[in-house]
């Protein structure tokens, strides 16, 4: 078992309407078997015995599934490891001595809740718009009734992936939310049952991003680097191919 | 307890329908008063919880026309922890053509649960599991698939057909993604009105009815009451009283343990079922333990050395000096057996000093033979985001050494009491979701909490709400009634308490200390010495809390640190009635192994004669002991038997 001491800096924030500012803690002997959060938790133990108030960041299933936790790590969304959230980042990525700063997902769409916490109601929002398939409970025909062939039940799937943990869009120069946007649009337009409702769909959810003030797509692909779930660039080249259709059609 | 006891205690009417088994939910549905659509826009329903239950429960609800008012206290309803199941649900479709039918899903579920849960109930959810399958393909749940385009199958613990329908591990995720995405829909259409970051605080009753709930603002501490006319509580199991568990940071008892404390009673709560693969401890700064889905049993082998001590690596140890002792013990289901029996017998190896890891508190599971006999590529395919999770906490690569995996604390079977229909002893509250305790007995069998949780929100509570409300008669309410106001009063002063302490430990000391008594007191195996003292402790631990905490911040912003202190703090005071629970049924069954009951060869003893019943305790005030209700339970269909996996 090894033991490291790093030095973090941390961006704190009281408030949406607060003025932030960088702080310097030290988090010391930590296990390197230990996760970044779990060393958070050591640095927060502290703070809370010294009676000041600890760092806030989200999180919740410490398993990279929910989406929740999340932060800018020496400049990169969920840190220096590829395809994985900040909760399964361990702290055996770094060495002893290392300055790691700490921020939270930047953007505009993204308002600052408190410290690390940033409000993602937006990304809510934009699924509200038509990421879905409209069908009532009980009028669904038998599963088996519409056979997907496999390569494009396993092109939804892949899609479908996506947490909504927002890395792509602290990740993108414009803060464009296109890569969580595309891998919904794609996991439902793969497969038959959500291809009555595919053109409105995309037209619905692009004009409710734009809506919530997050940016185009450049293609600057530091969306698919940022995304833990490996997500690909090639959805949002799908979602632009649709989103022309669909808005001539529409005409 | 004697039966003498038992005859003296108050009987609880499950309401189950008259009739054949395979007909009573069929003839309830048709007996079963309708609202008129046009007045089920009159009455708001409010559901607390946006998992699996409460979200298709909010969806569904919202479609017939009720207005629905919907909480949670995560930052997106798609947060729920219902996320995280990985393995998949359970439906008796039989389209793998290998013996299925719906009376074996529900004789497989009695069975599993040691014949502890109602047949009525437990026959309705294996019904149901075949159109959950169907509504969630339509909604677009990615399952996996055969190459011929038609939906895959694999197998589970404690089953010997494949019924169960997954995408890769991710099988939790994509269902509550199809719930959230019906739930959005309804937002959209301004049918629901969704609360995220709204934590419920307590329960409402006027009249003996559920008639609202109060809530906190997560992001800025306000507290404020809601009305409706039907409550529902979706808000899932309370496994983190063990502060170590596989659920999420959040999950917590709260909303279940205010409403206990308003009168509704709690069922079984010592029901725990400790899941027999996860990730062992490594440290004592851990904060959860992490599932690696029981699945991987399907192709993976569990072994242990025979010698005690053998520190060799796995790769050095030859075959006939390793135990496979599942397969050892239970040659027909082998590593499938259920998981109380797969997790009681790692601890059993471990007790021996068999175990293996830098802790000796571990068991291997390996998957060389499936590898050599399937090829890396399929096995990849199976499991492969499974064994990436495994490799990035772990740092070893389970393609080419074991994975090493121990029990850990992962579903409460217990839960508020609910009749049939899903109502809890309070009018008007219902409970649905992993918070009831209705239908997995003593032991939930894998790839079923899934089935429970959809079959509740979907199907189930679509018809029984309605006949509530059609035959209720409900005075109007305001806000400004006497009972709202001081619940919100209560809540206020609760908050302003737990502040003003500034103690020298943190909550999560106090949590943690709770958790590693729960885990040896009431874990595993459990005695009656044990559970006594434990009875004992919760109370010192608890008022030590009251006066020792940190909570640092206000009440009016966001602070983690004071939700985790409320949330504890109910932790502290529902721990003894688990424990109470555990002590009163001097039987093993299930998850709940108690020491003092057991064959000569050290299988749990169930005593069906005393204790084929449900347990629901009534809340008698903090520090008085709750009274205990009993619901027999009656077998008509399924005689209990000694539930053999040999
Ligand atoms: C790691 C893991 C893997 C699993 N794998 C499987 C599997 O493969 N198959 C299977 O069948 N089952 C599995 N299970 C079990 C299953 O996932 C759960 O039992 C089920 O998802 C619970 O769903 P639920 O809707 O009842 O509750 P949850 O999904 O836990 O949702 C609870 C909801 O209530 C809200 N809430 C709670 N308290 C409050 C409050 N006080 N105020 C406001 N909101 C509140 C939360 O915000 C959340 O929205 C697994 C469980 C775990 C932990
Ligand atoms: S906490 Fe759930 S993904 Fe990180």
């Amino acid at each position: 078992m090894k033991k490291i001491t790093v030095k973090l800096v941390v961006w704190r924030q009281n408030g949406p309407d607060e003025k932030g500012f960088f702080k310097t803690y030290f988090a010391e002997n930590i296990d390197t078997d230990a996760s970044f959060l779990e060393m958070l938790d050591v640095v927060n133990e502290g703070l809370v015995k010294n009676g000041s108030e600890p760092i806030a960041f989200a999180h919740d299933c410490r398993e990279g599934i929910c989406g929740t936790c999340g932060a800018v790590v020496n400049g990169e969304a969920h840190g220096p490891r590829e395809k994985l959230t900040l909760c399964q980042l361990h702290m055996r990525s770094f060495s002893n001595g290392d300055t790691i700063v700490l921020e939270p997902f930047r953007a505009r769409a993204l308002p600052i809740v408190k410290d690390l916490v940033v409000d993602r109601s937006a990304l809510d929002r934009i699924v509200q718009a038509g990421g879905y398939i409209s069908v009532r409970t009980g009028s669904a025909p038998d599963a088996n009734a519409i056979p997907v062939p496999k390569k494009d039940a396993d092109q939804a799937f892949d899609a479908a992936q996506c947490i909504g943990c927002a890395a792509c869009v602290a990740a993108c120069p414009n803060a464009s939310a296109m890569l969580m946007m595309s891998a919904k649009v794609s996991h439902l337009s793969s497969l038959p049952q959500g291809q009555p409702e595919s053109k409105q769909r995309v037209l619905d959810m692009v004009s409710q991003m734009v809506k919530e003030g997050f940016g185009g797509c450049s293609n600057e692909y530091q969306c698919e680097v940022a995304c833990p779930k490996g997500i690909s660039v090639k959805y949002i080249a799908q979602l632009n191919r649709q989103y022309l259709l669909s808005a001539i059609k529409s005409e | 307890m004697s039966q003498h006891d038992v005859s003296k205690r108050k009987t609880l009417d499950s309401k189950i329908p008259e009739g054949a088994l395979s007909e009573k939910w069929t003839q309830h549905k048709f007996n079963m008063k309708l609202v008129n659509p046009a007045n089920k826009r009159k009455y708001k329903v409010i559901v607390v919880g946006t998992g699996l239950a409460g979200a298709s429960a909010s969806a569904t609800l919202s479609e017939l026309g009720y207005q629905v008012h919907t909480f949670c206290f995560h930052d997106t309803p798609r947060r729920a922890h219902s996320i995280a199941a990985q393995g998949g649900i359970n439906a008796a479709k039989n389209y793998q053509n290998d013996g299925d039918s719906i009376y074996r899903l529900f004789y497989d579920t009695i069975k599993g649960g040691d014949f502890r849960a109602r047949e009525a109930n437990v026959h309705r959810l294996a019904e149901i599991s075949v159109n959950i399958i169907d509504q969630c393909v339509a909604q677009g749940v990615p399952f996996a698939r055969e190459y011929g385009g038609l939906l895959d199958n694999r197998s589970f613990g404690g089953a010997q057909v494949s019924r169960t329908f997954y995408a890769k591990g991710q099988t939790g995720q994509q269902l509550l993604l199809g719930a959230y995405s019906a739930l959005m829909k309804q937002v959209n259409a301004g049918a629901v009105t969704m609360y995220t970051e709204h934590e419920m605080m307590d329960l409402v009753i006027i009249d003996g009815k559920a008639r609202g709930i109060v809530t906190r603002n997560l992001k800025t501490g306000e507290i404020a009451s809601h009305t409706a006319d039907a409550v529902l509580l979706c808000t899932g199991g309370y496994g983190n009283v063990f502060y170590l568990s596989t659920n999420a940071m959040g999950s917590n008892v709260t909303a279940a343990w205010k409403a206990h404390k308003r009168g509704a009673y709690f069922a079984n709560p010592c029901y725990t079922q400790i899941h027999p693969t996860c990730i062992p401890v490594h440290g004592d700064y851990q904060s959860k333990l992490t599932l690696m889905s029981e699945s991987l049993r399907n192709d993976g082998r569990v072994w242990v050395p025979k010698k005690v001590g053998d520190d060799r690596h796995p790769s050095e140890i030859p075959d006939d000096e390793r135990d496979y002792y599942l397969e050892r013990k239970y040659p027909s289901f082998g590593n499938l057996v259920p998981r109380d029996l797969a997790s009681r017998n790692a601890k059993y190896v471990c007790d021996e000093g068999r175990g293996v890891g830098p802790t000796k508190l571990a068991v291997y599971l390996d998957f060389r033979d499936s590898i050599n006999r399937l090829g890396k590529d399929a096995i990849e395919a199976r499991y492969g985001n499974l064994f990436d999770m495994y490799q990035s906490i772990t740092d070893s690569n389970p393609y080419e050494e074991p994975m090493m995996i121990y029990p850990a604390v992962h579903y409460t079977m217990g839960g508020l009491w609910v009749d049939y229909n899903l109502m809890s002893n309070i009018e008007g509250l219902f409970v649905l979701g992993e918070a009831n305790f209705s239908d997995h007995g003593a032991n939930r069998l894998g790839a079923s909490a899934l089935m429970q949780g959809l079959a509740d929100g979907y199907f189930v509570i679509s018809y029984t709400l309605g006949n509530y409300l059609a035959n209720v008669d409900l005075n109007s309410i305001s806000l400004e009634n006497e009972s709202f106001l001081s619940a919100e009063k209560d809540v206020q002063e609760r908050i302003e308490r737990l502040l003003s302490i500034r103690g020298t430990k943190t909550v999560d000391e106090f949590h943690r200390e709770l958790g590693l008594l729960m885990w040896d007191k009431c874990g595993m195996s459990r005695n009656e010495e044990g559970l006594k003292e434990a009875i004992r402790r919760i109370p010192e631990i608890r008022k030590s809390f009251w006066n020792d905490v940190m909570v640092t911040g206000s009440n009016n912003s966001f602070n983690q640190t004071l939700e985790k202190a409320l949330r504890v703090a109910d932790f502290l005071e529902f721990a003894e009635t688990m424990c109470r629970d555990a002590l009163e049924r001097k039987e093993s069954c299930g998850g709940h192994f108690r020491e003092d009951s057991q064959t000569p060869e050290g299988e749990a003893l169930r005593n069906d004669t005393e204790f084929t019943n449900v347990f629901a305790w009534e809340f008698k005030g903090i520090d008085n002991k709750p009274e205990l209700h009993i619901e027999e339970l009656e077998f008509e269909n399924v005689q209990p038997s000694v539930r053999s996996y040999k």
